[in-house]
């Protein structure tokens, strides 16, 4: 066994505290963008204009055939290039988990988006609301709806996948561990402090989540 | 801003060395391979395991299962990777943490493969107790009523069903196995992403670079899934929907 020295967590905190916001602000910016782009892509898919439903879902296979880390770094040598000047690191990393996470919450409205029943799209109809009501009113808030637990799992995964940003050196929560294990020379204490942030953060938001799915669940 | 087009920087030599850049691309490939594949087997066997014991009729086993799958499942996988690498070594007894920091032959790629391996094998344990639990009662009762012991009803009639049940999840899970092996960049194995970012910053062609390495990922995971789609064929379930010709 070696020999541990935990003392170094205390001065960590300050540290681990600007580091666990700028991820949690990451994680958040993700998940309202990826929901309100992925809304739109899943309605291209869903939508009978074949070339918009092709390339809707020509992005999201794309997306989803790509390993993230890959993800952000095409994104971080890319953005520049459109952009015309340089971009920080936490910038590129907030427009690239929007982009990516949009292909994933795209594929959960889609399949919220179909299992709501036909009968209520008929009846929206009878009562004259026209197809932007329709989907507005109807529709949609009941995918989200029945979506609901699968949109938090998935932003789970997203909160531990912002880990990866450390590819291109964003200062996130593991980034401030990182360098705060190298200033001390405690990398394996702060390593573990991580990992047990992660996990007290995943597990208590997966319990959340198990209990919301019992409560929301719409009785048919 | 500009960017020059340079095709031919494959061939062309790396900086310092008589390697090409095609040379590091196909190093890379193969030890995105290796990583991938040895996780792959090895999750599957704990997978399997794990996934079997959580639907066992067993006070004790259920919650270890669980308390195995909730572990791997809520912590990054690239701080497990970090976990497996630093500190694991350190809670070792001292001559082994010393063979493992000093003389354990390719430290770096034994590490990435258990990694992915033990990560992997909690989600597929998630996906064989729900195909166990999509089989009718009736086949454990009946393999019990024939005399089978439960290991025996497990080994012979529930899991060879189980598992065929679960494989076009088991499919996806495959294709990110390949995926996931990219945050063994992190830890120093010469892989695809670790080549790519080696490569970009060599070299300066960072397009060309990075659509090499996002094509040769797109053709292990369509590898992947045509190689669970030929086996998903052969296996099918006669008398399932699924498994009718």
């Amino acid at each position: 066994m070696g020999e541990f020295d935990f003392s170094v967590w205390q001065p960590s905190l300050p540290f681990i505290r600007d580091g666990l916001l700028f991820t949690l602000r990451l994680t958040l910016v993700a998940m309202s963008g990826g929901i309100v782009i992925g809304t739109l892509l899943a309605l291209a898919r869903l939508s009978p204009i074949v070339p918009l439903s092709r390339v809707a879902g020509a992005y999201v296979d794309l997306m989803r055939s790509i390993p993230l880390v890959l993800v952000i770094l095409w994104f971080f040598l890319v953005i520049p290039f459109i952009t015309g000047a340089p971009v920080g690191a936490e910038t590129s990393a907030i427009a690239t988990f929007t982009a990516f996470e949009a292909a994933f919450y795209c594929e959960i409205m889609r399949s919220g988006i179909q299992s709501v029943a036909r009968g209520q799209v008929h009846a929206a109809q009878a009562l004259g609301l026209n197809q932007a009501q329709t989907m507005l009113h109807v529709v949609l808030p009941q995918a989200l709806r029945n979506m609901l637990p699968v949109l938090l799992t998935q932003t789970i995964v997203l909160f531990q996948d912002t880990s990866l940003v450390y590819a291109i050196g964003a200062k996130d929560m593991l980034k401030a561990a990182d360098v705060v294990g190298k200033n001390y020379n405690r990398p394996v204490e702060m390593i573990v402090l991580s990992a047990l942030i992660y996990f007290a953060i995943c597990f208590s938001l997966s319990l959340a989540v198990k209990q919301l799915q019992k409560r929301v669940a719409i009785i048919r | 801003m500009n960017y020059h087009w340079n095709w031919g920087i494959f061939l062309e030599q790396v900086k310092s060395g008589d390697e090409t850049y095609l040379d590091w691309l196909i190093t890379g490939l193969g030890w995105t391979l290796a990583v991938s594949l040895t996780a792959w087997l090895l999750a599957l066997a704990i997978g399997i395991l794990v996934g079997a014991l959580r639907s066992a009729p067993s006070r004790l086993l259920v919650p270890l299962a669980n308390a195995w799958v909730e572990l791997f499942r809520n912590i990054p996988l690239l701080v497990q990777m970090f976990l497996w690498f630093f500190v694991v070594p350190e809670f070792l007894p001292r001559d082994w943490s010393l063979w493992v920091k000093q003389e354990m032959p390719a430290k770096e790629f034994v590490t990435a493969a258990l990694c992915l391996g033990f990560f992997t094998s909690a989600r597929i344990a998630e996906q064989v107790r729900a195909g166990v639990g999509s089989l009718p009662r009736g086949q454990r009762d009946a393999s019990l009523a024939l005399g089978l012991t439960l290991p025996q009803a497990y080994r012979h009639v529930i899991l060879p069903q189980a598992l065929r049940i679960v494989i076009p999840p088991l499919t996806s899970e495959f294709m990110n196995v390949f995926k996931n092996s990219s945050v063994a960049f992190a830890i120093g194995v010469l892989e695809l992403t670790f080549q790519a970012r080696q490569m970009q910053e060599d070299s300066e062609q960072g397009i060309e670079t990075y659509l090499a390495v996002t094509l040769l990922y797109f053709i292990c995971a369509f590898a992947a899934n045509r190689g669970m789609a030929w086996i998903e064929v052969r296996s099918r379930v006669p008398g399932l929907i699924g498994g009718t010709r």
